[in-house]
C-alpha cells in the first residue's frame, strides 16, 4: 500500500471520529467460533459498554482489538491505526487492564507503576511525578514503598490502573474491572473512570455487571454466542422492554408466593430474598390487588415498589431469545 | 511515529524488559539452584576425591558454569509470567514478542557474565596462564548471548508451572553438559562420541576457552565463533516461533 492511500484510508478513519474500530472480526479455536464477524465502532470521548455472559467473547475480543491476538479474519483499527499492522503505534495510544492482567508482586506499588511508565518512554522526574500524583489519586500514597504482594485485592487492581493510565492514554480499556471488589475500590474505579472520560479519554469497558454499565456507558454492545445481539443506548435498550414491569413487595411475615401468583394479573413471580417480585402488565391494578390482599389475610406491607424493566432484565431478553434463536 | 521512533521504542522495551526481569527473577530460587549451586555441586563431584589437574580442566569447568548461569534465568520468566498473571500485562504495554525475548536474553546473559567474571578471576588467582584476553571477552560474550538464547527457548513450552520448565530444561541441558569436551578432553573423544559433541554448543566454547588459556585448540576457532553465533540464531528463530505459537496459552 503507497503512501498516499495509507494516508487517505487514515483520514477516512478520523473523518467519521471512530477511535475504536472493529470490522467483521472473527476468530476461532480449533472448531469452536469464540467471536463471529463482529463489527462496531466507538467514537471519541465515548464511555462504551461491551456486555455478555461468561464465554460470550467479550475477552477475546478485546484481546484482537488490543493487538493481543491475531483475528482469523477482519481487521481492526485503533484511532485510525491498524493494530495488526502497527500493534507498538497502536499501544501507544492505549492504555489496557486485562482482565487476567495482574502487577508485579515482588515490586512495590510505585515500582509498578514506573515500569510502566518506563515503557511509554516518559522521562525519568516527569515520570516520578506522575507516578506519586496516580498513587496519591488512588489513596495508595501512603503505600507506596510496600510490596504488592501485600496488597488486598482491591489495592492491586488500583495499582494495576493506575500502571495503565501513567502515560495518559487516550483509549482506555479495562476488561472485568471491579469483579470481587469491595465497595470502595468500586466507586473509586468507577470515578476515576468518569474523571478519565471528562478529560477526553474513550473508554472501552467490558463487565457482568450491567449496573455498572447502566451508571456509565452512554452506548452498550451486548454480545451472545460470539456475536453482536445489539448496541445501542442503555436507556433505550431498557424501554424496548418496557412492558416487562414489575411490583416488589415485601410483607411483615413470609408468605406462600402461589397465592398471589394466582392472580391473572401476574405473568410469573420470582422470590429476592425477603421480597417478592412479580411480573405484570398492569403495575396500577396489581398493587390495588396486593393492598386488598394484604388486608384480607392480615398482612402489614413494609415495602412495595413498581419497577419499570430494567437494562439487566433487557441483558437477559436478549441474550435468552438469542439462545432460542440457536 | 516514523521507523526511527519504532527502532527507539524497541530498544527501550527490551532495556526496560530487562531491568525487570533483573529486579525480580535474579533472587528467586530455581536461578539461584540451577545458576550457581548445580555447577558448584557438579565441579564438586567431578574434583573431590580423584586426582584431577585442575589447571587443564579448569577452562572446561568455567565453559560449564557459563551455560548453567546464563540458561538458568530463561526457562523461568514466561511460565513464572503466566503463572502470576502479570505475561498478559506485560503484552499490554508496547512491545512485541522480539522485544520480551531479547530482554530475557539479555537478563539471562548479563546474570551469566556477572558470574563467570568472578569464577574467572578466582581461577586467574589460582593459577598462572597467559590469558589471550580478546579471545576470552569474544567468547564469553557470544556464548553467553548463545546459552541465554537457549534458555528462553526452554521457556517455550505452553506450561504454566515454572517446576514443570526446571525439570524439562534440565532434562536438555544435562545431556549437552556431558556430550560436550568439558570432562573428557576434546582431542580424546573419537567416533560417535566425537561427532555428538559438536551438537552441544558448550564444546565449541570449551575450545575458544583452551584457546584463551593455553593457547590449545583443537577446533579452528573461527569455526567455533560461527558455530555459537548459528546456534544462537537457531535459538532465537525458534524461540519466536514457539513463543509466538504458544502465546495465549497458560493465560
Amino acid at each position: 500500500m503507497g503512501e498516499i492511500e495509507l494516508m487517505e484510508s487514515y483520514w477516512m478513519k478520523k473523518e467519521n471520529n471512530n477511535v475504536i474500530e472493529a470490522n467483521v472480526l472473527t476468530k476461532k479455536f480449533g472448531n469452536v467460533t469464540a467471536v463471529n464477524q463482529v463489527t462496531f465502532s466507538v467514537d471519541d470521548g465515548e464511555i462504551f459498554g461491551f456486555l455478555g455472559p461468561n464465554g460470550a467473547g467479550k475477552t477475546t475480543t478485546i484481546r484482537m482489538l488490543t493487538g493481543l491476538l491475531a483475528p482469523d479474519s477482519g481487521e481492526a483499527f485503533i484511532d485510525g491505526i491498524n493494530i495488526q499492522e502497527n500493534p507498538i503505534k497502536a499501544k501507544m495510544k492505549m492504555g489496557i487492564i486485562p482482565e487476567m492482567g495482574n502487577i508485579y508482586s515482588d515490586l512495590t506499588a510505585k515500582q509498578n507503576v514506573i515500569l510502566a511508565g518506563k515503557f511509554y518512554g516518559i522521562p525519568r522526574r516527569e515520570l516520578e511525578k506522575r507516578a506519586n500524583s496516580l498513587l496519591e489519586q488512588f489513596g495508595l500514597y501512603d503505600r507506596k514503598d510496600y510490596l504488592v504482594r501485600t496488597f488486598s485485592k482491591g489495592m492491586k487492581q488500583r495499582v494495576n490502573i493506575a500502571s495503565a493510565i501513567v502515560h495518559n492514554p487516550e483509549i482506555l480499556f479495562l476488561d472485568e474491572p471491579t469483579p470481587g471488589l469491595d465497595v470502595k475500590s468500586q466507586r473509586l474505579i468507577r470515578d476515576i473512570i468518569n474523571q478519565m472520560n471528562q478529560k477526553g479519554t474513550t473508554i472501552f469497558l467490558t463487565t457482568h455487571n450491567i449496573e455498572e454499565a447502566n451508571q456509565l456507558c452512554g452506548r452498550v454492545a451486548i454480545i451472545n454466542k460470539g456475536e453482536i445481539v445489539v448496541i445501542d443506548r442503555p436507556e433505550r435498550l431498557r424501554r424496548t422492554f418496557e412492558t416487562t414491569q414489575s411490583v416488589e413487595i415485601s410483607f411483615d411475615k413470609s408468605i406462600d408466593d402461589s397465592l398471589i401468583g394466582k392472580s391473572d394479573l401476574v405473568n410469573r413471580s420470582e422470590r429476592l430474598g425477603d421480597k417478592c417480585k412479580l411480573y405484570t402488565n398492569n403495575p396500577d391494578k396489581l398493587v390495588k390487588y396486593l393492598a386488598k390482599f394484604a388486608q384480607d389475610q392480615d398482612l402489614t406491607i413494609v415495602s412495595i415498589e413498581i419497577c419499570r424493566a430494567s437494562l439487566e432484565d433487557a441483558f437477559v431478553k436478549f441474550t435468552e431469545s438469542k439462545s432460542c434463536g440457536n | 511515529m516514523g521507523i526511527r521512533d519504532i527502532n527507539i521504542q524497541f530498544f527501550r522495551g527490551v532495556v526496560v524488559t530487562t531491568e525487570k526481569n533483573i529486579r525480580i527473577y535474579y533472587t528467586k530460587a530455581p536461578v539461584m539452584i540451577f545458576g550457581l549451586l548445580f555447577p558448584l555441586f557438579m565441579f564438586l563431584s567431578f574434583y573431590l576425591g580423584r586426582k584431577v589437574d585442575l589447571y587443564f580442566f579448569f577452562p572446561g569447568l568455567l565453559a560449564m558454569s557459563l551455560f548453567f548461569t546464563a540458561s538458568s534465568v530463561g526457562p523461568l520468566i514466561t511460565p513464572w509470567e503466566k503463572q502470576a498473571g502479570t505475561y498478559e500485562r506485560l503484552l499490554s504495554f508496547p512491545v512485541s514478542i522480539n522485544t520480551i525475548i531479547l530482554g530475557d536474553i539479555l537478563a539471562g546473559m548479563i546474570f551469566g557474565i556477572i558470574v563467570n567474571i568472578i569464577v574467572l578471576v578466582i581461577g586467574l588467582l589460582f593459577f598462572n596462564y597467559s590469558i589471550n584476553i580478546l579471545f576470552l571477552f569474544f567468547g564469553i560474550l557470544l556464548a553467553s548471548f548463545c546459552f541465554s538464547s537457549l534458555g528462553v527457548l526452554l521457556a517455550s513450552p505452553s506450561a504454566s508451572s515454572p517446576s514443570h520448565i526446571m525439570m524439562f530444561s534440565s532434562l536438555i541441558r544435562f545431556p549437552l553438559i556431558f556430550i560436550s569436551g568439558i570432562f573428557i578432553p576434546l582431542g580424546n573423544l573419537q567416533g560417535i562420541a566425537r561427532g555428538l559433541s559438536y551438537l552441544s554448543p558448550i564444546t565449541y566454547l570449551v575450545d575458544i576457552f583452551n584457546f584463551g588459556f593455553k593457547g590449545e585448540s583443537d577446533i579452528s576457532l573461527i569455526v567455533d565463533f560461527i558455530a555459537l553465533f548459528m546456534f544462537s540464531v537457531i535459538f532465537i528463530f525458534l524461540s519466536n516461533w514457539f513463543h509466538k505459537r504458544n502465546l495465549m496459552k497458560g493465560l
